[in-house]
């Protein structure tokens, strides 16, 4: 390897890495919040991109049929459940929220030219398609049993992984897609060369970063959420709403699940199944952190990134293996650092 | 009745291959597969159900089985029945492996592991050339039994369901045994088997690589049913359709395992046929299905539907309802530890301090406890009883200071260890396991009393030595007065009760050193009463005790000697008379007299 092919291989492991640091902060504010191990987290990745995709072939994005119908289940849930506790003021906020909304969102959809559309605005209808998502889900696989152990949270969360796996190629089908760069064309740095999508990606990547530093040390919902995270019971005795955290924290890691897929896909091609892979490296930099500390895993993150890119130069076949195969010595390492018989929930 | 149930079942099973007619092959090859998979989830009964851990890797074990197999006979002519050793040996060192690094962690460690490596297996399945890589290797030869070649899906059905059969049995008996009490405690009851002497991490380990040995033994048929094998039914996908199977079922119950089984293998088919038609797209869209069911199943029959149909049919057919209660059968009593001579120091608590962070909870308190005596350590809420508690008996281990138990310093020691050598105990917030009967509660007491292990429970060769633990268990419900709940529910008695239970487990571990914690919180006048009297007589019988209690008239009456704590550190001790007239105890329980 000379030293050129080693600042490509960084330049991937870096642009990867990213991503998959975002998405290891969005695990760990989930895991944190709502004690779900959210598994689904990488199909909010194929979600994004193929949902951008179709919009830019100017079709009306199959996604859209998902958020009517879960919208239209968590009104009835929640309609059925206002009436019985006799509070019918709150249904119309409810039937905007869960009905209006989506069906408003069609109706738009389905009069412009999405095609025509500038790439700003197609990745704006692309984050109202999908990013509800991930609320209506809280509301409809979580909330009943959110104060279940964490390990019937997790087999739900792996039934709903398939389910949006199932229902992914039924929307977008088994073909994958690229969509356009945000800026095509490279930088010449004499010695090499720089895609501007990979600055995009690192650039967006630190903006969202500091963002959410931002938005859980200054903001009253961010403070809410650390509040949730550190508590639950003294939350709610403060009069913070857990499910309001759980939905909040939902909405975050779609948001970071859709916008980190619509950043990748102009460099990998993505298909209906390859959130799942792209997330579990997200989660093998969260591990890292031991699912508690942001920075750790982010910078585990990147690790696998790295590590990812230049053992795909070395053993390319084995690539899957030696990621996956890291988290082996971290947890090696985590058990004989932590110690004494616990009691689990 | 249930029996002959049973019994009805089995014949139909073994009768099924001879049944179904030559045009029905497509049904043989349905209960072949039912039968493998059921095995893999039989595994995850004890591993999830039972034991509250989980794995999403079990495919992986068994692909571990199946190319062991495929690649030993087919590349070296080895004979499949040492291949099936060598792949069981392989499995359990790779099981041992990760078993070792992943189950001491938190509960959520494992599963995120096996999902790991549940991935990483099936790339290197697919990427080893002496394993064909993605196309998978073929040839392998028939198993033979007795000269015979099982060459056929009937014939070979035989082998399948002899082998779950094998498998399930050997499950019941080991849940039914000191060792299953144990595995059963590691869903929620940690510390309290722990204290109970129960080497939970070493449970853990146990039913983790039964569960894989199952998962492999199933490879290992499926390798020579097929007599070809590939990365694909090895994948991650399939290791969670697993665990559906055993969720659905009734992940609790041996039998929820073949429902899951069955259920998952018949609507799979049905599925696959139906979906694609009605969507006209081809692809696995089952999964939607799957995992909608499993999510209702976790919302609204979390235990499964095993249960769920037990008990309709139970509501319906009531001469079906396993009876509750049962009998102790007479046993030889077990031997009984040697006790130190009364008046001896067997406890020595020097300058005890646990910090807990910033806060100090014992600071600096040193006392000692003698055989034969009622030691009672009182103090207001929050005075640090229960943490000194729990740095004596290694729950919590003390942050300085030395703790010597029979002469030799325990502080360190995990408290199994500390209970092997004669300390027992009570806890303040009962610590039972709710769903379990009263007497395998107290029978986990005398864990450390028995000593075969889960190799010969499966096989019931340790029936004596349940009859004798059991027996002893018993004894010492009789003797604590709640002779009349031996097959209740621990859960369904009232609290006061619950708390003598406590007492009867400490007390089946033989102990030389009682520790109660409240015992008489929530007792009635005349509990309370019986309570004293006997305590008075494991004192007579020289058993050191050492006493929290609330009730002044309780303690006044029974104590030696009494140590009074408040804000963590010792105030006061001394006999009870003492104490009663000591100024600064009674400006420390009822206020200065000013």
């Amino acid at each position: 390897m000379d030293f050129q092919i080693a600042l490509l291989l960084g330049q991937d492991g870096l642009t990867n890495g990213a991503i998959y640091a975002l998405l290891a902060l969005a695990l760990v504010l989930v895991f944190a919040v709502t004690r779900v191990i959210f598994i689904p987290q990488g199909e909010f990745v194929a979600y994004g991109a193929l949902t951008l995709a179709m919009l830019q072939a100017g079709k009306l994005p199959t996604t859209l049929w998902l958020i009517l119908a879960l919208g239209a289940a968590a009104a009835v849930l929640d309609g059925a459940q206002a009436l019985r506790h006799g509070a019918a003021r709150k249904l119309p906020r409810l039937l905007a929220v869960n009905l209006a909304v989506p069906l408003a969102l069609w109706g738009l959809l389905a009069n412009i030219d999405l095609a025509g559309l500038p790439l700003l605005a197609q990745v704006a209808l692309t984050l109202a398609v999908v990013v509800p998502l991930g609320p209506m889900i809280y509301r409809l696989a979580y909330q009943p049993i959110a104060e279940a152990p964490v390990l019937i949270l997790l087999i739900v969360s792996v039934a709903v992984h398939v389910v949006l796996i199932g229902l992914g190629l039924l929307f977008f089908g088994a073909e994958g897609t690229r969509t356009p760069a945000f800026t095509e064309g490279t930088l010449d740095l004499g010695t090499t060369t720089l895609q501007y999508q990979t600055l995009w990606i690192l650039a967006i990547s630190a903006v969202l970063i500091v963002a959410l530093y931002a938005f859980f040390g200054r903001s009253i919902y961010g403070k809410a959420l650390r509040a949730t995270a550190l508590n639950r019971t003294g939350a709610r005795l403060m009069g913070i709403s857990t499910t309001m955290a759980g939905k909040l924290s939902f909405t975050l890691a779609a948001l970071i699940g859709a916008f980190s897929g619509i950043l990748i896909s102009p460099i990998t091609t993505l298909y209906y199944d390859s959130g799942f892979l792209i997330g579990l490296k997200g989660f093998v930099g969260a591990i890292i952190g031991g699912l508690a500390s942001y920075p750790v895993a982010a910078a585990g993150a990147l690790l696998v990134g790295f590590l990812e890119s230049y053992s795909s130069f070395y053993a390319s076949a084995y690539k899957e293996v030696i990621v996956f195969t890291l988290i082996i010595p971290v947890l090696l390492w985590r058990s004989l650092t932590s110690h004494h018989a616990e009691e689990e929930e | 009745m249930r029996r002959l149930i049973l019994l009805a079942f089995l014949v139909l099973l073994a009768l099924l291959p001879v049944l179904l007619p030559e045009s029905a092959e497509f049904y043989v090859t349905l209960a072949n597969y039912i039968g493998l998979y059921a095995l893999v989830a039989l595994g995850l009964v004890l591993l999830t159900g039972v034991g509250g851990l989980t794995s999403f890797g079990q495919a992986a074990f068994v692909g571990v089985g199946a190319y062991a197999t495929a690649w030993l006979t087919t590349a070296f002519g080895w004979s499949p029945w040492l291949t099936l050793l060598v792949a069981v040996a392989a499995t359990t060192v790779v099981a041992l492996f990760l078993g070792f690094i992943t189950l001491r962690m938190g509960g959520h460690y494992l599963p995120l592991g096996t999902i790991a490596w549940g991935i990483s297996l099936y790339f290197l399945f697919g990427n080893i050339e002496a394993f064909g890589g993605h196309t998978g290797l073929g040839g392998i030869p028939p198993v033979s039994l007795a000269g015979i070649e099982l060459k056929s899906g009937r014939e070979f059905y035989y082998l399948i369901w002899i082998a779950l059969m094998f498998g399930v049995v050997a499950t019941q008996n080991l849940l039914d045994s000191r060792d299953g009490r144990a595995i059963r405690a590691l869903k929620g009851g940690v510390v309290m088997a722990e204290a109970m002497g129960v080497n939970t991490a070493w449970y853990k380990i146990v039913i983790f690589t039964v569960a894989a040995q199952f998962a492999c033994v199933s490879g290992w048929l499926y390798a020579h049913l097929q007599r070809f094998v590939n990365p694909t039914p090895f994948s991650l996908t399939q290791g969670i359709e697993y665990l559906f199977m055993a969720v659905i079922g009734g992940v609790g119950h041996v039998w929820g395992a073949l429902l899951g089984a069955g259920l998952i293998t018949i609507f799979k088919q049905w599925l696959q046929d139906l979906l694609p038609k009605l969507l006209g797209q081809s692809g696995n869209f089952e999964v939607i299905v799957f995992g909608l069911v499993m999510i209702f199943v976790l919302h609204r029959a979390r235990d499964g539907l095993w249960p769920v149909l037990l008990a309709r049919v139970e509501r319906l057919w009531p001469a079906l309802a396993a009876n509750a209660g049962g009998r102790v059968a007479a046993a030889e009593r077990l031997p009984k530890r040697e006790m130190p001579q009364a008046g001896d120091t067997i406890l020595d608590v020097q300058q005890v301090t646990k910090r807990f962070g910033g806060l100090t909870a014992n600071n600096a308190v040193s006392f000692t406890v003698r055989a034969g005596e009622v030691m009672a350590l009182i103090g207001p809420n929050g005075a640090g009883k229960s943490t000194m508690f729990n740095c004596i008996s290694g729950v919590n281990p003390p942050t300085e200071g030395e703790v010597r138990f029979l002469n030799q310093r325990v502080d360190g020691l995990a408290s199994r260890e500390i209970a092997r050598r004669g300390m027992s105990r009570t806890f303040q917030h009962v610590r039972l396991l709710p769903a379990m009967s009263v007497l395998d509660n107290v029978a986990i007491g005398a864990h450390l009393r028995g000593s075969k292990t889960f190799v010969h429970s499966s096989l019931r060769l340790d029936r004596e030595e349940e009859r004798r633990l059991r027996h002893e268990a018993a004894r010492q419900i009789e003797r604590v007065g709640l002779g009349e709940h031996l097959f209740d529910a621990a859960g369904s008695l009232p609290l006061g009760k619950q708390r003598i239970v406590e007492i009867a487990r400490a007390l089946a571990a033989d102990p030389c050193l009682l520790l109660l914690d409240e015992p008489a919180a929530g007792l009635r006048y005349l509990e309370k009463q019986a309570l004293a009297e006997l305590l008075r007589k494991l004192r007579g019988e020289g058993m050191g005790i050492l006493l929290v209690e609330h009730d002044m008239d309780f303690v006044m009456g029974l104590a030696d000697r009494v140590v009074v704590m408040e804000f963590g550190e010792k105030l006061a001790e001394g006999l009870p008379q003492q104490i009663q007239e000591d100024p600064k105890v009674l400006q420390a329980y009822l206020g200065g007299v000013e």
